[in-house]
Protein backbone atom coordinates (compact mmCIF):
# COMPACT_ATOMS: atom_id res chain seq x y z
CA UNK A 1 0.00 0.00 0.00
CA UNK A 2 1.42 3.55 -0.83
CA UNK A 3 1.16 6.35 0.94
CA UNK A 4 0.76 9.56 -1.71
CA UNK A 5 -0.11 11.93 1.41
CA UNK A 6 1.75 15.37 0.75
CA UNK A 7 2.18 18.17 3.26
CA UNK A 8 1.86 22.01 2.62
CA UNK A 9 2.51 24.14 5.40
CA UNK A 10 0.95 22.42 7.98
CA UNK A 11 -2.14 20.75 5.88
CA UNK A 12 -2.03 17.31 4.39
CA UNK A 13 -3.13 16.52 1.32
CA UNK A 14 -4.81 13.02 0.81
CA UNK A 15 -2.32 13.31 -3.05
CA UNK A 16 -0.57 16.03 -4.56
CA UNK A 17 -3.09 16.51 -7.28
CA UNK A 18 -4.99 20.11 -7.11
CA UNK A 19 -6.56 20.88 -10.32
CA UNK A 20 -5.17 24.72 -11.26
CA UNK A 21 -6.99 27.72 -10.92
CA UNK A 22 -9.02 29.14 -13.87
CA UNK A 23 -9.24 25.74 -14.70
CA UNK A 24 -11.83 24.03 -12.89
CA UNK A 25 -14.13 27.29 -12.67
CA UNK A 26 -15.49 26.72 -8.54
CA UNK A 27 -15.75 22.45 -9.02
CA UNK A 28 -19.41 22.42 -9.78
CA UNK A 29 -18.92 21.45 -13.85
CA UNK A 30 -16.19 18.49 -12.93
CA UNK A 31 -18.81 17.86 -10.03
CA UNK A 32 -21.27 16.24 -12.46
CA UNK A 33 -19.03 13.68 -13.78
CA UNK A 34 -16.83 12.42 -11.04
CA UNK A 35 -16.59 12.85 -7.12
CA UNK A 36 -14.67 15.71 -6.73
CA UNK A 37 -13.43 14.83 -3.17
CA UNK A 38 -10.87 12.15 -4.52
CA UNK A 39 -8.62 15.55 -5.13
CA UNK A 40 -5.75 16.36 -2.75
CA UNK A 41 -7.63 19.94 -2.76
CA UNK A 42 -8.41 22.49 -5.76
CA UNK A 43 -7.30 25.92 -6.54
CA UNK A 44 -10.21 28.25 -7.72
CA UNK A 45 -11.00 30.48 -10.03
CA UNK A 46 -8.79 33.80 -9.52
CA UNK A 47 -10.98 36.20 -7.94
CA UNK A 48 -10.33 40.09 -7.85
CA UNK A 49 -12.10 42.59 -5.80
CA UNK A 50 -14.69 43.97 -8.10
CA UNK A 51 -16.87 41.36 -10.48
CA UNK A 52 -14.71 41.03 -14.08
CA UNK A 53 -15.73 40.37 -17.65
CA UNK A 54 -12.25 39.64 -18.53
CA UNK A 55 -11.02 39.96 -21.98
CA UNK A 56 -13.12 40.47 -25.59
CA UNK A 57 -13.12 37.06 -27.16
CA UNK A 58 -11.77 35.46 -28.98
CA UNK A 59 -9.95 34.29 -25.55
CA UNK A 60 -8.86 30.90 -26.65
CA UNK A 61 -5.79 29.75 -29.29
CA UNK A 62 -5.04 26.22 -30.32
CA UNK A 63 -1.27 25.76 -30.55
CA UNK A 64 0.86 22.36 -30.79
CA UNK A 65 0.46 20.26 -27.57
CA UNK A 66 -1.16 23.64 -25.78
CA UNK A 67 -3.47 26.50 -25.62
CA UNK A 68 -2.93 29.83 -25.43
CA UNK A 69 -6.15 31.73 -22.94
CA UNK A 70 -6.61 35.58 -22.52
CA UNK A 71 -9.46 34.96 -20.55
CA UNK A 72 -8.51 38.17 -18.44
CA UNK A 73 -9.37 37.12 -14.97
CA UNK A 74 -13.25 37.04 -15.68
CA UNK A 75 -14.81 36.60 -12.06
CA UNK A 76 -17.56 37.31 -9.87
CA UNK A 77 -15.79 39.77 -7.42
CA UNK A 78 -14.88 38.94 -3.80
CA UNK A 79 -18.43 39.60 -2.46
CA UNK A 80 -19.98 37.09 -4.83
CA UNK A 81 -17.52 34.11 -4.12
CA UNK A 82 -17.46 34.63 -0.27
CA UNK A 83 -21.64 34.74 -0.56
CA UNK A 84 -22.47 32.24 -3.92
CA UNK A 85 -19.92 30.20 -5.25
CA UNK A 86 -17.78 29.13 -2.01
CA UNK A 87 -20.98 28.26 -0.55
CA UNK A 88 -21.81 26.09 -3.68
CA UNK A 89 -18.12 24.45 -3.53
CA UNK A 90 -18.89 23.37 -0.32
CA UNK A 91 -21.66 21.25 -1.23
CA UNK A 92 -19.65 19.16 -4.15
CA UNK A 93 -15.94 19.39 -2.43
CA UNK A 94 -15.37 18.93 1.11
CA UNK A 95 -11.37 19.38 1.58
CA UNK A 96 -9.55 22.81 2.91
CA UNK A 97 -9.44 24.87 -1.02
CA UNK A 98 -6.82 27.04 -2.23
CA UNK A 99 -8.12 30.61 -2.58
CA UNK A 100 -6.61 32.29 -5.89
CA UNK A 101 -6.43 36.24 -5.07
CA UNK A 102 -6.03 38.61 -7.72
CA UNK A 103 -5.30 42.02 -7.77
CA UNK A 104 -4.47 45.14 -10.12
CA UNK A 105 -3.15 47.79 -6.74
CA UNK A 106 -1.60 46.31 -3.42
CA UNK A 107 -4.66 47.66 -1.63
CA UNK A 108 -6.84 45.26 -3.50
CA UNK A 109 -4.48 42.61 -2.78
CA UNK A 110 -4.40 42.57 0.82
CA UNK A 111 -8.22 43.42 0.88
CA UNK A 112 -9.01 40.47 -0.83
CA UNK A 113 -6.72 38.18 0.73
CA UNK A 114 -7.68 39.69 4.41
CA UNK A 115 -11.35 38.86 3.37
CA UNK A 116 -10.72 35.12 2.40
CA UNK A 117 -8.31 34.66 5.37
CA UNK A 118 -11.63 34.55 7.22
CA UNK A 119 -13.03 31.70 5.07
CA UNK A 120 -12.90 28.07 7.38
CA UNK A 121 -13.18 26.40 3.50
CA UNK A 122 -9.67 28.07 2.21
CA UNK A 123 -6.69 26.28 3.48
CA UNK A 124 -4.14 28.30 1.25
CA UNK A 125 -4.12 31.40 -0.28
CA UNK A 126 -2.49 31.43 -3.73
CA UNK A 127 -1.42 35.01 -4.95
CA UNK A 128 -1.42 35.59 -8.45
CA UNK A 129 1.03 38.02 -9.57
CA UNK A 130 1.67 36.76 -12.47
CA UNK A 131 -1.50 37.01 -14.46
CA UNK A 132 0.08 37.78 -18.28
CA UNK A 133 -3.60 38.59 -19.75
CA UNK A 134 -4.53 42.18 -17.49
CA UNK A 135 -2.99 45.21 -17.88
CA UNK A 136 -1.55 47.38 -15.15
CA UNK A 137 -1.85 44.63 -12.45
CA UNK A 138 -1.60 40.78 -12.67
CA UNK A 139 2.50 40.00 -14.06
CA UNK A 140 3.40 43.19 -13.52
CA UNK A 141 3.79 42.61 -9.80
CA UNK A 142 5.97 39.46 -10.07
CA UNK A 143 8.29 40.61 -12.67
CA UNK A 144 10.94 42.20 -9.99
CA UNK A 145 11.71 40.65 -6.74
CA UNK A 146 10.64 44.21 -5.00
CA UNK A 147 6.92 44.31 -6.11
CA UNK A 148 6.71 40.99 -5.46
CA UNK A 149 8.44 41.14 -2.06
CA UNK A 150 6.21 43.78 -1.66
CA UNK A 151 2.59 42.50 -2.31
CA UNK A 152 3.97 39.57 0.24
CA UNK A 153 4.67 41.33 2.76
CA UNK A 154 1.61 43.47 2.60
CA UNK A 155 -0.23 40.33 2.56
CA UNK A 156 1.33 38.25 5.17
CA UNK A 157 0.72 41.30 7.18
CA UNK A 158 -3.49 40.80 7.13
CA UNK A 159 -3.15 37.10 6.94
CA UNK A 160 -3.12 33.85 9.00
CA UNK A 161 -3.34 31.07 6.90
CA UNK A 162 -0.55 30.27 4.65
CA UNK A 163 0.81 32.56 1.49
CA UNK A 164 1.88 31.08 -1.42
CA UNK A 165 2.84 33.00 -4.04
CA UNK A 166 1.97 32.48 -8.25
CA UNK A 167 5.11 33.48 -10.02
CA UNK A 168 5.69 34.21 -13.48
CA UNK A 169 7.66 32.16 -15.72
CA UNK A 170 7.68 35.83 -17.74
CA UNK A 171 11.07 36.56 -16.27
CA UNK A 172 14.58 36.79 -15.88
CA UNK A 173 15.42 35.02 -12.87
CA UNK A 174 12.43 33.45 -11.44
CA UNK A 175 15.17 32.19 -8.40
CA UNK A 176 15.75 36.17 -6.99
CA UNK A 177 11.93 36.36 -7.09
CA UNK A 178 11.23 33.49 -5.20
CA UNK A 179 13.79 34.41 -2.74
CA UNK A 180 12.35 37.63 -2.68
CA UNK A 181 8.68 36.00 -1.44
CA UNK A 182 10.43 33.67 0.62
CA UNK A 183 12.37 36.49 2.58
CA UNK A 184 9.36 38.69 2.99
CA UNK A 185 7.59 36.31 4.85
CA UNK A 186 5.98 33.72 1.79
CA UNK A 187 4.92 30.47 3.01
CA UNK A 188 5.19 28.39 -0.14
CA UNK A 189 5.85 29.24 -4.21
CA UNK A 190 3.37 28.42 -7.06
CA UNK A 191 4.86 28.40 -10.25
CA UNK A 192 4.83 28.49 -13.17
CA UNK A 193 2.19 30.68 -14.56
CA UNK A 194 1.33 30.97 -18.12
CA UNK A 195 4.07 31.60 -20.59
CA UNK A 196 3.20 34.67 -23.17
CA UNK A 197 2.64 34.15 -26.58
CA UNK A 198 0.79 34.73 -29.66
CA UNK A 199 -0.64 33.03 -32.59
CA UNK A 200 -1.81 34.46 -35.69
CA UNK A 201 -4.66 34.13 -39.01
CA UNK A 202 -3.42 33.24 -42.32
CA UNK A 203 -6.32 34.17 -43.40
CA UNK A 204 -7.01 37.53 -42.02
CA UNK A 205 -3.84 38.45 -41.50
CA UNK A 206 -4.58 39.50 -37.69
CA UNK A 207 -3.97 38.22 -34.31
CA UNK A 208 -6.36 35.20 -33.62
CA UNK A 209 -6.62 36.70 -29.98
CA UNK A 210 -8.42 40.05 -29.55
CA UNK A 211 -6.36 40.73 -26.72
CA UNK A 212 -3.26 39.77 -29.28
CA UNK A 213 -1.21 37.97 -27.03
CA UNK A 214 -1.87 35.22 -24.21
CA UNK A 215 -0.73 32.78 -21.96
CA UNK A 216 0.44 29.18 -23.09
CA UNK A 217 -0.33 26.31 -21.34
CA UNK A 218 -0.20 22.61 -22.19
CA UNK A 219 2.44 20.02 -22.46
CA UNK A 220 4.29 22.32 -24.16
CA UNK A 221 5.35 24.31 -21.36
CA UNK A 222 5.95 21.23 -18.84
CA UNK A 223 10.02 21.23 -19.34
CA UNK A 224 9.85 24.69 -18.76
CA UNK A 225 8.05 24.83 -15.66
CA UNK A 226 10.25 21.68 -14.76
CA UNK A 227 13.32 23.83 -15.09
CA UNK A 228 12.00 26.63 -13.27
CA UNK A 229 10.96 24.42 -10.27
CA UNK A 230 14.41 22.85 -10.00
CA UNK A 231 16.08 26.60 -10.13
CA UNK A 232 13.12 27.54 -6.99
CA UNK A 233 13.72 24.53 -5.50
CA UNK A 234 17.63 25.12 -4.98
CA UNK A 235 17.08 28.99 -4.24
CA UNK A 236 14.62 28.59 -1.68
CA UNK A 237 13.68 26.50 1.44
CA UNK A 238 9.64 27.07 1.31
CA UNK A 239 7.77 24.20 0.15
CA UNK A 240 6.59 24.39 -3.82
CA UNK A 241 3.25 23.88 -5.70
CA UNK A 242 4.72 23.12 -9.18
CA UNK A 243 2.48 23.28 -12.46
CA UNK A 244 2.39 24.07 -15.91
CA UNK A 245 1.56 21.16 -18.50
CA UNK A 246 1.45 18.40 -16.03
CA UNK A 247 -1.04 16.00 -17.94
CA UNK A 248 -0.18 12.30 -16.46
CA UNK A 249 0.96 10.76 -13.21
CA UNK A 250 4.46 10.61 -14.95
CA UNK A 251 4.76 14.50 -15.23
CA UNK A 252 3.49 14.64 -11.56
CA UNK A 253 6.36 12.54 -10.36
CA UNK A 254 8.71 14.53 -12.63
CA UNK A 255 7.05 17.50 -11.03
CA UNK A 256 8.06 16.26 -7.52
CA UNK A 257 11.91 15.12 -8.32
CA UNK A 258 12.38 18.30 -9.54
CA UNK A 259 11.02 19.65 -5.92
CA UNK A 260 7.63 20.10 -5.94
CA UNK A 261 5.59 19.45 -2.66
CA UNK A 262 2.35 18.98 -4.44
CA UNK A 263 0.93 19.82 -8.45
CA UNK A 264 -1.55 21.53 -9.99
CA UNK A 265 -3.38 20.72 -13.33
CA UNK A 266 -4.79 23.23 -15.56
CA UNK A 267 -5.10 22.83 -19.69
CA UNK A 268 -5.44 18.78 -19.04
CA UNK A 269 -8.86 19.13 -17.58
CA UNK A 270 -10.11 21.52 -20.56
CA UNK A 271 -9.08 18.81 -22.40
CA UNK A 272 -10.35 15.68 -20.78
CA UNK A 273 -12.34 16.68 -17.95
CA UNK A 274 -11.64 13.35 -16.05
CA UNK A 275 -7.68 13.88 -16.36
CA UNK A 276 -6.74 15.30 -12.76
CA UNK A 277 -9.10 12.00 -11.43
CA UNK A 278 -7.21 10.14 -13.72
CA UNK A 279 -3.79 11.03 -12.66
CA UNK A 280 -4.88 10.25 -8.86
CA UNK A 281 -5.88 7.08 -9.82
CA UNK A 282 -2.77 6.26 -11.78
CA UNK A 283 -0.55 7.57 -9.35
CA UNK A 284 -0.62 4.37 -6.80
CA UNK A 285 0.59 1.65 -9.53
CA UNK A 286 3.22 3.84 -10.81
CA UNK A 287 4.87 4.80 -7.53
CA UNK A 288 4.43 0.90 -7.06
CA UNK A 289 6.27 0.16 -10.79
CA UNK A 290 8.96 3.11 -9.70
CA UNK A 291 9.69 1.54 -6.52
CA UNK A 292 8.32 4.72 -4.51
CA UNK A 293 6.37 4.04 -0.83
CA UNK A 294 5.56 7.06 0.49
CA UNK A 295 5.47 10.34 -2.21
CA UNK A 296 6.82 12.77 0.02
CA UNK A 297 9.99 11.27 0.05
CA UNK A 298 10.81 11.86 -3.74
CA UNK A 299 10.19 16.00 -3.30
CA UNK A 300 13.56 17.07 -4.71
CA UNK A 301 14.74 13.63 -5.34
CA UNK A 302 16.42 14.51 -8.65
CA UNK A 303 18.73 17.16 -6.73
CA UNK B 1 -22.08 15.77 -20.10
CA UNK B 2 -20.81 13.06 -20.59
CA UNK B 3 -17.19 11.56 -21.76
CA UNK B 4 -18.03 8.54 -24.54
CA UNK B 5 -15.82 6.61 -27.01
CA UNK B 6 -17.77 6.80 -30.43
CA UNK B 7 -17.10 4.57 -33.29
CA UNK B 8 -16.93 6.66 -37.33
CA UNK B 9 -19.50 4.20 -38.52
CA UNK B 10 -19.70 6.84 -42.27
CA UNK B 11 -18.19 10.07 -43.34
CA UNK B 12 -19.26 11.14 -46.76
CA UNK B 13 -18.76 14.37 -48.54
CA UNK B 14 -22.49 16.11 -49.33
CA UNK B 15 -21.99 19.30 -50.16
CA UNK B 16 -18.84 21.69 -50.97
CA UNK B 17 -16.42 21.34 -47.93
CA UNK B 18 -19.06 20.00 -45.99
CA UNK B 19 -19.23 16.05 -44.86
CA UNK B 20 -21.93 14.35 -42.71
CA UNK B 21 -20.55 11.76 -40.12
CA UNK B 22 -22.54 8.82 -38.10
CA UNK B 23 -21.30 8.29 -35.07
CA UNK B 24 -21.99 5.29 -32.99
CA UNK B 25 -21.94 5.02 -28.95
CA UNK B 26 -23.56 5.60 -25.69
CA UNK B 27 -25.35 9.33 -27.30
CA UNK B 28 -27.95 9.42 -24.37
CA UNK B 29 -26.49 12.51 -22.53
CA UNK B 30 -27.94 14.35 -24.93
CA UNK B 31 -31.74 16.30 -24.54
CA UNK B 32 -32.30 18.94 -26.76
CA UNK B 33 -32.07 19.91 -30.46
CA UNK B 34 -29.37 22.85 -30.49
CA UNK B 35 -26.78 20.55 -27.86
CA UNK B 36 -23.41 19.98 -29.12
CA UNK B 37 -20.66 17.24 -29.09
CA UNK B 38 -16.75 17.97 -28.33
CA UNK B 39 -14.69 15.95 -30.41
CA UNK B 40 -11.46 14.93 -29.38
CA UNK B 41 -8.96 14.47 -32.43
CA UNK B 42 -5.45 13.01 -31.87
CA UNK B 43 -2.26 15.35 -32.39
CA UNK B 44 -4.66 18.38 -31.74
CA UNK B 45 -4.78 20.27 -28.24
CA UNK B 46 -8.41 21.13 -28.35
CA UNK B 47 -11.41 19.02 -28.81
CA UNK B 48 -13.35 20.09 -31.98
CA UNK B 49 -17.17 21.54 -30.78
CA UNK B 50 -19.52 20.73 -33.61
CA UNK B 51 -23.26 20.47 -33.30
CA UNK B 52 -25.96 17.85 -33.13
CA UNK B 53 -27.82 17.05 -36.79
CA UNK B 54 -29.47 14.44 -35.39
CA UNK B 55 -29.66 11.40 -32.50
CA UNK B 56 -30.83 8.54 -30.71
CA UNK B 57 -29.61 6.72 -27.74
CA UNK B 58 -26.52 5.18 -29.49
CA UNK B 59 -25.81 7.35 -32.62
CA UNK B 60 -25.25 11.01 -33.33
CA UNK B 61 -25.14 12.22 -36.29
CA UNK B 62 -22.89 15.65 -36.91
CA UNK B 63 -22.31 17.65 -40.33
CA UNK B 64 -19.26 20.04 -40.35
CA UNK B 65 -17.66 22.34 -42.91
CA UNK B 66 -14.25 22.13 -43.33
CA UNK B 67 -12.66 25.51 -42.26
CA UNK B 68 -9.75 24.56 -40.73
CA UNK B 69 -6.40 21.83 -40.18
CA UNK B 70 -8.91 19.78 -37.27
CA UNK B 71 -12.04 19.74 -39.73
CA UNK B 72 -9.70 18.58 -42.49
CA UNK B 73 -8.37 15.62 -40.32
CA UNK B 74 -12.00 15.02 -39.52
CA UNK B 75 -12.56 14.64 -43.19
CA UNK B 76 -10.14 12.11 -43.73
CA UNK B 77 -11.45 9.82 -41.02
CA UNK B 78 -12.38 6.00 -41.82
CA UNK B 79 -15.16 4.08 -40.47
CA UNK B 80 -14.07 2.13 -37.43
CA UNK B 81 -11.96 4.79 -36.21
CA UNK B 82 -12.62 5.10 -32.58
CA UNK B 83 -12.96 8.80 -31.13
CA UNK B 84 -13.40 10.19 -27.62
CA UNK B 85 -16.53 12.67 -27.55
CA UNK B 86 -17.88 14.74 -24.85
CA UNK B 87 -21.71 14.71 -25.42
CA UNK B 88 -24.35 16.45 -24.20
CA UNK B 89 -23.26 19.71 -24.14
CA UNK B 90 -24.59 23.54 -24.27
CA UNK B 91 -28.20 24.29 -23.07
CA UNK B 92 -29.89 23.37 -26.51
CA UNK B 93 -33.45 24.90 -27.55
CA UNK B 94 -36.40 25.46 -25.86
CA UNK B 95 -38.89 23.53 -27.87
CA UNK B 96 -41.77 24.63 -25.40
CA UNK B 97 -42.08 28.06 -26.74
CA UNK B 98 -42.09 27.08 -30.47
CA UNK B 99 -46.35 27.36 -30.94
CA UNK B 100 -48.00 26.30 -33.93
CA UNK B 101 -45.97 27.34 -36.87
CA UNK B 102 -42.04 27.45 -35.95
CA UNK B 103 -40.06 29.05 -38.53
CA UNK B 104 -36.59 27.59 -38.45
CA UNK B 105 -33.83 29.38 -39.84
CA UNK B 106 -30.38 27.67 -40.83
CA UNK B 107 -26.94 29.60 -42.59
CA UNK B 108 -24.47 27.42 -43.95
CA UNK B 109 -23.22 25.50 -40.95
CA UNK B 110 -25.96 26.45 -39.02
CA UNK B 111 -28.24 24.33 -40.67
CA UNK B 112 -27.85 20.86 -38.97
CA UNK B 113 -29.10 21.77 -35.63
CA UNK B 114 -31.68 22.77 -37.23
CA UNK B 115 -32.95 18.73 -38.50
CA UNK B 116 -32.85 17.57 -35.29
CA UNK B 117 -35.04 20.71 -33.99
CA UNK B 118 -37.49 20.03 -36.99
CA UNK B 119 -37.38 16.71 -36.15
CA UNK B 120 -38.69 17.34 -32.74
CA UNK B 121 -41.40 19.88 -33.50
CA UNK B 122 -43.27 17.50 -36.07
CA UNK B 123 -43.23 14.77 -34.15
CA UNK B 124 -44.54 17.25 -31.63
CA UNK B 125 -47.39 18.05 -34.68
CA UNK B 126 -45.91 21.63 -34.98
CA UNK B 127 -46.47 22.87 -38.70
CA UNK B 128 -42.71 23.80 -39.04
CA UNK B 129 -41.06 26.05 -42.06
CA UNK B 130 -37.13 25.96 -42.69
CA UNK B 131 -34.90 28.30 -44.55
CA UNK B 132 -31.92 27.28 -45.22
CA UNK B 133 -29.16 29.58 -46.56
CA UNK B 134 -26.21 29.41 -48.44
CA UNK B 135 -23.60 31.49 -50.75
CA UNK B 136 -24.03 29.51 -53.82
CA UNK B 137 -26.02 25.69 -55.34
CA UNK B 138 -23.20 23.57 -54.38
CA UNK B 139 -22.69 24.41 -50.37
CA UNK B 140 -26.77 23.22 -50.28
CA UNK B 141 -27.59 20.17 -48.44
CA UNK B 142 -30.29 18.64 -46.48
CA UNK B 143 -33.48 20.20 -48.79
CA UNK B 144 -34.72 16.88 -49.29
CA UNK B 145 -34.19 15.50 -45.69
CA UNK B 146 -35.69 18.23 -44.16
CA UNK B 147 -38.99 18.22 -46.67
CA UNK B 148 -38.85 14.50 -45.84
CA UNK B 149 -39.82 15.24 -42.33
CA UNK B 150 -42.86 17.36 -43.39
CA UNK B 151 -41.24 20.93 -43.30
CA UNK B 152 -41.92 23.47 -46.11
CA UNK B 153 -38.25 24.19 -47.24
CA UNK B 154 -37.47 27.64 -48.66
CA UNK B 155 -33.91 27.60 -50.13
CA UNK B 156 -31.95 30.80 -50.30
CA UNK B 157 -28.72 31.61 -52.15
CA UNK B 158 -26.52 34.50 -51.80
CA UNK B 159 -25.74 34.39 -55.87
CA UNK B 160 -28.98 33.29 -56.57
CA UNK B 161 -28.12 29.83 -58.11
CA UNK B 162 -30.27 27.87 -56.52
CA UNK B 163 -33.82 29.13 -54.66
CA UNK B 164 -34.28 32.54 -53.49
CA UNK B 165 -31.48 34.94 -54.25
CA UNK B 166 -30.19 36.94 -51.42
CA UNK B 167 -30.04 36.00 -47.93
CA UNK B 168 -32.58 34.41 -45.39
CA UNK B 169 -34.16 37.34 -44.47
CA UNK B 170 -34.96 37.56 -47.97
CA UNK B 171 -37.26 34.08 -47.79
CA UNK B 172 -38.62 35.12 -43.93
CA UNK B 173 -42.41 36.71 -45.16
CA UNK B 174 -45.07 35.05 -43.69
CA UNK B 175 -47.46 34.36 -40.51
CA UNK B 176 -45.10 32.20 -38.05
CA UNK B 177 -45.40 31.71 -34.26
CA UNK B 178 -41.54 31.88 -33.15
CA UNK B 179 -37.97 31.89 -35.14
CA UNK B 180 -34.77 29.95 -34.22
CA UNK B 181 -31.70 30.45 -35.95
CA UNK B 182 -28.63 29.27 -35.84
CA UNK B 183 -25.55 30.62 -38.35
CA UNK B 184 -23.18 33.67 -38.72
CA UNK B 185 -23.46 36.49 -36.36
CA UNK B 186 -24.58 38.75 -39.22
CA UNK B 187 -27.35 36.40 -40.25
CA UNK B 188 -28.49 36.31 -36.32
CA UNK B 189 -28.74 39.88 -36.34
CA UNK B 190 -30.73 40.41 -39.51
CA UNK B 191 -32.74 37.58 -38.38
CA UNK B 192 -33.17 39.14 -34.96
CA UNK B 193 -33.86 42.01 -36.74
CA UNK B 194 -36.99 40.81 -38.39
CA UNK B 195 -38.55 38.79 -35.83
CA UNK B 196 -40.34 39.72 -32.44
CA UNK B 197 -39.13 36.45 -30.36
CA UNK B 198 -36.81 33.73 -30.77
CA UNK B 199 -33.95 31.78 -29.98
CA UNK B 200 -30.67 31.89 -31.51
CA UNK B 201 -27.62 29.75 -31.33
CA UNK B 202 -24.27 31.18 -31.04
CA UNK B 203 -20.76 30.45 -32.06
CA UNK B 204 -17.30 30.85 -30.02
CA UNK B 205 -13.82 29.66 -29.95
CA UNK B 206 -14.29 26.96 -27.15
CA UNK B 207 -11.65 26.30 -24.54
CA UNK B 208 -13.01 23.16 -22.57
CA UNK B 209 -16.55 23.57 -24.34
CA UNK B 210 -18.58 22.56 -20.87
CA UNK B 211 -17.92 26.01 -18.83
CA UNK B 212 -14.77 25.57 -17.08
CA UNK B 213 -12.47 27.73 -18.76
CA UNK B 214 -14.55 30.83 -19.20
CA UNK B 215 -12.90 31.12 -22.57
CA UNK B 216 -16.38 31.91 -24.53
CA UNK B 217 -18.41 34.37 -22.56
CA UNK B 218 -20.25 36.81 -23.87
CA UNK B 219 -22.54 39.70 -22.60
CA UNK B 220 -26.26 39.72 -22.01
CA UNK B 221 -28.82 41.37 -20.53
CA UNK B 222 -28.87 39.18 -17.12
CA UNK B 223 -25.43 39.15 -17.19
CA UNK B 224 -22.48 37.34 -18.55
CA UNK B 225 -23.12 34.10 -19.89
CA UNK B 226 -20.87 31.16 -21.84
CA UNK B 227 -21.72 30.49 -24.81
CA UNK B 228 -20.57 26.57 -24.27
CA UNK B 229 -22.65 26.23 -20.98
CA UNK B 230 -25.56 28.58 -20.33
CA UNK B 231 -25.72 29.04 -24.75
CA UNK B 232 -25.15 28.48 -27.14
CA UNK B 233 -28.97 29.35 -27.43
CA UNK B 234 -29.24 32.67 -26.54
CA UNK B 235 -33.21 34.25 -26.12
CA UNK B 236 -33.77 37.27 -28.34
CA UNK B 237 -34.74 39.12 -25.35
CA UNK B 238 -31.35 38.46 -23.73
CA UNK B 239 -28.98 39.09 -27.08
CA UNK B 240 -26.43 41.94 -26.56
CA UNK B 241 -24.57 42.59 -30.24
Amino acid sequence: MVDTKVTLSGLTLDNPVIPASGTFGFGYEFAEIYDIDILGSLSFKGTTREPRFGNPTPRIAECPSGMLNAVGLQNPGIDKVIEEELPKLRQVFHKPVVANISGFSIDEYVECCGRIDQEEQVGIIEVNISCPNVHNGGMSFGTSPESAAEVTRQVKAVTTKPVYMKLSPNVTDIAAIAQACEEAGADGISLINTLMGMRIDLRRRVPVLKNVTGGLSGPAVLPVALRMVWQVYEAVSVPIIGMGGVSTARDVIEMMLAGATAVEVGAANLKNPLAAKEIIEKLPPLMEELGIGRLSDIIGGAH
Amino acid sequence: MEKREFEVSSNELIASNTWKMNLLGDARSITRPGQFVNIELPGFFLRRPISVCAWRDWEVTIIYKVVGQGTSYMSRLEPGVKLDLLCGLGNGYDVTKAGERPLLVGGGAGVPPMYALAEWLIRDGRQVTVIEGFNTAGEVFYEREFADLGASVRITTADGSVGTRGFVTDAMDGDFTYVYACGPEPMLRAVYDRCADGQFSFEERMGCGFGACMGCTCETKYGYKRICRDGPVLERGEIVW
